[in-house]
């Protein structure tokens, strides 16, 4: 299966990876994995004060569509607020990489990821 | 030839269950090949030769998935109704998740590593014992019925899943490993 030119970029530079220390309160820290493809994937958040996004980090292990769904995803959250990545759609993610649909699952994971990690974050602000 | 109305178990007359008896059924096996194969029915109308062969297929079906922990697991949850649509399921165990994630971590640190040799077969001793563990679990929540443990044996289905194709990554670290030798 031929991969599109965007999820080739993503692949072979991905953007944000790394990793955001877990115990700090003002990062959200979301853990996914598909147990169909084996893939896991780890998206982080880091949030200021006014509620905005201002880094985020990803680390994959899977196929390239979904280190490019991840990848795209944390430059596509960085500068918004928590209402507005939580409104980031799968389907967007699919669209933008154009990706077949055996592999849209890979884009619902990633949406998975940045959902748990606000969750993540709001919890510890809560608590 | 073969009932092919019946479960995989039927067919080579074990009772429905996590734990098989390998050699047996590999015996069991044996036997059933040789009274299907395809090359008995040589001489036999197109119709029985297809028929040969369409019980030569589910007959290694069959085995395939018997003598494979996970694939039997899956089937049994599917003999009970569990449709298994993994494509769209998160597992939802970060513990879990956060395990994987460092075991491939350590994974891919492996090449960079003088000591790489020791260092895959610790990691593969490390998931060997993950999958054992996985599989005791399987054992005792299939045997049980009940909604609960259903659902739990569902999760360690997935986590097999998880640890099968960490499983294979390190196998295939191991084969270039010992290419780069």
């Amino acid at each position: 299966m031929a991969y599109s030119d965007k999820v080739i970029d993503h692949y072979e530079h991905p953007r944000n990876v790394g990793v955001l220390d877990k115990g700090a309160a003002n990062i959200g820290t979301g853990m996914v994995g598909a147990p169909a493809c084996g893939d896991v994937m780890r998206l982080q958040i880091q949030v200021n004060e006014q509620g905005v996004i201002e880094d985020a980090k990803f680390k994959t292990y899977g196929c390239g569509s979904a280190i490019a769904s991840s990848s795209l995803l944390t430059e596509w959250v960085k500068g918004r607020t928590l209402d507005e990545a939580r409104e980031i759609k799968n389907s967007e993610i699919a669209e933008e990489l154009a990706l077949p649909p055996v592999k849209i699952h890979c884009s619902v994971l990633a949406e998975d990821a940045i959902k748990a990690a606000i969750a993540d974050y709001q919890s510890k602000q809560g608590a | 030839m073969l009932d092919f109305s019946r479960s995989y178990f039927e067919l080579f007359g074990m009772s429905a269950g996590f734990l098989v008896d390998i050699p047996e059924l590999a015996r069991r096996y044996r036997e059933l090949q040789k009274v299907v194969h395809p090359d008995r029915f040589a001489a036999a109308g197109q119709a029985t030769q297809r028929l040969s062969l369409q019980s030569a297929t589910l007959v290694n079906e069959a085995y395939d998935t018997l003598k494979d922990p996970l694939k039997r697991a899956q089937y049994l949850l599917r003999l009970r109704g569990v449709e298994l649509d993994a494509q769209h399921h998160t597992l939802n165990d970060p513990d879990f998740l956060m395990q994987q994630m460092a075991l491939r971590e350590a994974l891919a640190e492996v090449l960079q590593a003088t000591d790489a040799r020791a260092r895959l077969d610790a990691l593969m001793q490390d998931i060997g014992n993950l999958i054992e563990t996985q599989v005791a679990r399987l054992a005792v929540q299939l045997e049980e019925s009940g909604a609960e443990q259903l659902e739990a044996a569902v999760q360690s289905v997935q986590k097999m899943q998880f640890l099968n194709k960490l499983h294979a990554e390190a196998e295939a670290l191991e084969a270039d490993l010992e290419d780069a030798c």
